[in-house]
């Protein structure tokens, strides 16, 4: 906001300074600038001809989609248990590690400052930085296709998760409820036992059902690089063009999803 | 381990405590304070004096920069950090803004007290003795919140918590009781019931306190001898009655006090009538 | 000295506290203890269940760890020259990608959000775009991908249909949270002044969720660049597609150096993305 003086001797307002105008319109020119740059370059890379006829080709589509293949649902129970298997487990794994990396990782609960918390922020920050399904992919080129690469997967990236958030949490409590436990002559563990884990268990709780939720929707699609669950069938059944089985998958992975988030959602409000 | 000190009578012993932050601040200045056993103390003095700084020194929740602080014939500076655990149960402590831990029950709080005396794994799984839990009860009996046990800490009224945080004190056996601005989150009425309920715990169990207080009256009311803090230093050291205007103004700066010492007269005998 | 023995047994209330210390029991996690016994069954049966279709191929695996000692040698040192031009090919298309998608998915998502927010639309577009946002957050980024690499074929093009409707569900359902939870007061006070429904919007609302606005778009951005580095696995094109390539040409080098760039990337990203949110909050 800026009030300046007019030749006349009154105030002007304005919301900004001329300059501070001047930046505002800068910026926006250039982030305009930007998106048609980028675009045109995505342009480049495109076939227009298909795009114009994807209403055609869409509608042609949705024509060989529709009805799903409903018989095909019994082959898929196996499969979507697998799904559902590689999320829970993948986020069970994920807890074990992540929550004693969490607290190496925050700054009041950390053994050592200098050593300790920067190995275990950049422990934190590789698992995030990878997509589920990029760690999918190295894991079956090592493990072979099957599950077990998936919930591996699953579990090292969601690592990262649950310890960010984790620690975050950890940091946010109440210091002097910690301090009036330390005060007893509790132990370094009975201090973290007493003082800090009832602070942050529906932070916890609350997270850990969140992660849980994300993963059953990232496990879907493991399958399309080999790591198991109802991904597999998706991926074959595309190789086919076998569309209304297609659809009857996407109608169970929908329905799984709602599941999963009604779930999700009922525990949290439990909890909180 | 009994000191040098040991034959003078003092149950605690402060020599030249200092205290400077890293950001620069001296929060003491040389503090020398002796406590008798079972002499119920108030430490006043304006925010920033030191007050809060001087009982955290007294069990090491902040490390002091120079000086000794000497338990029992015990010197508290200098101890190991598993020694250190084993002295703080001597000393209770109580806080301002209660500072239960807010999720476990109101039992859990108090049994927390124990937590120096019990092993991990125990403690991890509620299991105390049978003599802890009796003893926790009939604590919480006596301040009437016997009924309250399985209830969450968070779910008690200021006056309730503020009993359930001299319980927890009370549980270590201590033979002193740092008490940090025990009323600062209470009203009026209330501030007077804890205050009377902590001089008379005191006395039951034989405990000296170091009480922090800004309300003068509350002080002067309650404690037998009163120490005035003033930026870092003890500039007052004497009995309630002698805190007169003169003291006041070394402690706090110039005003006029004629109201609060009235105020604090009249209290006395309003309490002594009834 | 012990404080136990100043205590009687028996206080003056009568109250028995041997007897209550006896009965007392510690709190249990779960207060009902059908639902509690329930809950750890439960647990206990779905642990065995879902570990013996885990099927886990034991000499597989002790196979797999020789291959992978032999599969992490093949990414040293990583080569970031031999397929360069892929690699920044691949590189750029997910820059762009990740541009585009989320202004477009940003522009989008605002009046979807206005319209999910049942203070403020009526229930039918209320409905609607509830739908809108449940659809587009259901499914996992790679299965819209392969509808729209269907639709418009491959290329960085489906990439970026992708990404902004995925942009548009996560962006409105968290605005839309944001003004449902917007001080009513401040848009009642608005409204008193006579304005019309956009002047409502512009002084009323706009300012109360502009900080979020801009932390979520930061945000957004960042997870835009990550998905954009796996959309080349379905043909959708951007990085993803030269990683898949090195992995099916066992250039495992190339997937290396492709690897180093995409985390020293999202960490830019997510280090900006911090830095803008703590800016306008």
């Amino acid at each position: 906001m800026a009030v300046t003086a007019r030749a006349d001797g009154g105030l002007d307002w304005r919301r900004r300074t001329p300059r501070g105008d001047l930046a505002v319109w800068a910026g926006w020119l250039a982030a305009v600038a930007l998106t048609v740059a980028c675009f045109e370059y995505i342009s480049q890379r495109t076939i227009w001809a298909f795009v114009w006829d994807a209403p055609t080709q869409g509608a042609d589509l949705v024509g060989r989609m529709f009805p799903p293949r409903w018989s095909y649902a019994e082959q898929l129970w196996k499969p979507l248990w697998d799904t559902v298997n590689i999320a829970t487990l993948g986020t069970v794994l994920a807890v074990v590690f992540g929550v004693p990396l969490a607290f190496l990782a925050a700054h009041n609960t950390t053994p050592s400052r200098l050593l300790v918390r920067p190995v275990a922020l950049f422990v934190i920050v590789a698992s995030r930085s990878i997509n589920s399904l990029i760690w999918a992919l190295v894991l079956v080129i090592v493990l072979g296709p099957g599950m077990l690469a998936g919930v591996l997967a699953i579990g090292l990236r969601s690592v990262g998760f649950i310890a960010k958030l984790l620690y975050e949490a950890i940091e946010e409590i109440d210091a002097t409820q910690v301090e009036a436990v330390s005060a007893t002559g509790a132990s370094r563990p009975q201090v973290l036992a007493w003082g800090i884990v009832p602070q942050v268990m529906p932070a916890f709780a609350g997270l850990t059902v969140f992660r849980w939720d994300i993963n059953i929707r990232e496990a879907t699609v493991l399958g399309l690089v080999g790591a198991g669950g109802i991904g597999m069938q998706l991926q074959s059944s595309i190789n086919v063009l076998a569309w209304p089985q297609v659809t009857m998958i996407f109608v169970l992975i929908l329905g799984t999803v709602l599941v999963s988030e009604w779930l999700s959602a009922r525990v949290r409000h439990a909890i909180i | 381990m009994r000191g040098d000190e040991a034959g003078d009578g003092a149950l605690l012993r402060i020599k030249g405590l200092s205290k400077r932050y890293p950001t620069g601040d001296l929060a003491l200045d040389g503090v020398d304070l002796a406590v008798p056993p079972g002499q119920v103390m108030a430490l006043i003095g304006p925010s920033g004096a030191g007050k809060s700084t001087l009982i955290r020194c007294v069990n090491r929740l902040v490390e002091p920069t120079a000086g000794r602080v000497v338990l029992d014939g015990q010197e508290i500076t200098g101890l190991g950090a598993g020694a250190l655990r084993r002295a703080r149960r001597r000393m209770g402590m109580i806080f301002q803004e209660y500072a239960l831990v807010e999720r476990l029950t109101v039992m859990e709080n108090v049994l927390s007290g124990r937590l120096g005396y019990t092993g991990f794994w125990a403690s991890w799984f509620r299991r105390f003795p049978r003599r802890d839990i009796e003893q926790a009860f009939r604590l919480l009996d006596r301040v009437g919140l016997a009924q309250m046990a399985d209830k969450r800490a968070d779910a008690l009224s200021g006056g309730q918590r503020q009993r359930v945080g001299i319980l927890r004190a009370l549980m270590q056996e201590p033979a002193l009781l740092l008490v940090d601005e025990p009323t600062a989150s209470l009203d009026p009425k209330t501030s007077r019931q804890i205050m009377r309920l902590l001089v008379e715990l005191c006395e039951e169990h034989g405990l000296a306190a170091i009480i922090n207080i800004h309300d003068v009256a509350l002080a002067r009311q309650f404690a037998r001898r009163i120490v005035g803090l003033r930026a870092g230093r003890i500039v007052f050291d004497g009995p309630a009655e002698a805190l007169g205007a003169e003291a006041l103004t070394a402690i706090y700066g110039e005003e006029d006090w004629s109201q609060t010492i009235r105020r604090a007269d009249e209290d006395e005998m309003e309490e002594a009538a009834a | 000295m012990s404080a136990a023995a100043s205590l009687p047994a028996r206080g003056k209330t009568g109250f028995d506290a041997a007897a209550a210390a006896r009965a007392w029991r510690p709190p249990p996690l779960i207060a009902a203890p059908w639902l509690r016994y329930a809950v750890y069954l439960g647990a206990l049966a779905y642990a065995v269940l879902a570990f013996g279709t885990l099927e886990v191929n034991w000499a597989r695996a002790a196979e797999g760890l020789e291959r992978g000692l032999r599969f992490l040698s093949g990414f040293f040192p990583p080569d970031f020259t031999s397929k360069g031009d892929d690699i920044l090919e691949g590189l750029m298309e997910s820059l762009t990608m990740t541009v585009v998608s989320t202004v477009i998915g940003i522009a989008l998502s605002i009046p979807v959000a206005l319209g999910a927010s049942r203070n403020l639309a009526p229930l039918p577009v209320y409905l609607v775009c509830r739908a809108i946002i449940a659809v587009s957050r259901t499914f996992q980024e790679i299965i819209i991908a392969i509808v729209f690499v269907a639709m418009v074929g491959f290329g960085p093009l489906a990439g970026m249909l992708t990404l902004s409707f995925a942009t548009i569900g996560f962006m409105a359902k968290l605005l839309a949270e944001d003004i449902e939870d917007i001080e009513a007061a401040q848009a009642e006070a608005v409204r008193a002044t006579g304005s019309s429904w956009f002047q409502l919007l512009a002084w009323g609302i706009l300012p109360q969720v502009r900080p979020r606005l801009i932390g979520l778009s930061a945000y957004r951005l960042d997870i835009n660049f990550r998905e954009s580095a796996v959309l080349g696995l379905v043909g959708a094109g951007g990085i993803g597609d030269t990683l898949n390539t090195s992995f099916d040409r066992y250039e495992f080098d190339t997937a290396a150096a492709v690897l180093l760039i995409i985390i020293v990337i999202v960490l830019a990203c997510e280090y900006s993305s911090s830095w803008i949110r703590r800016k306008v909050q």
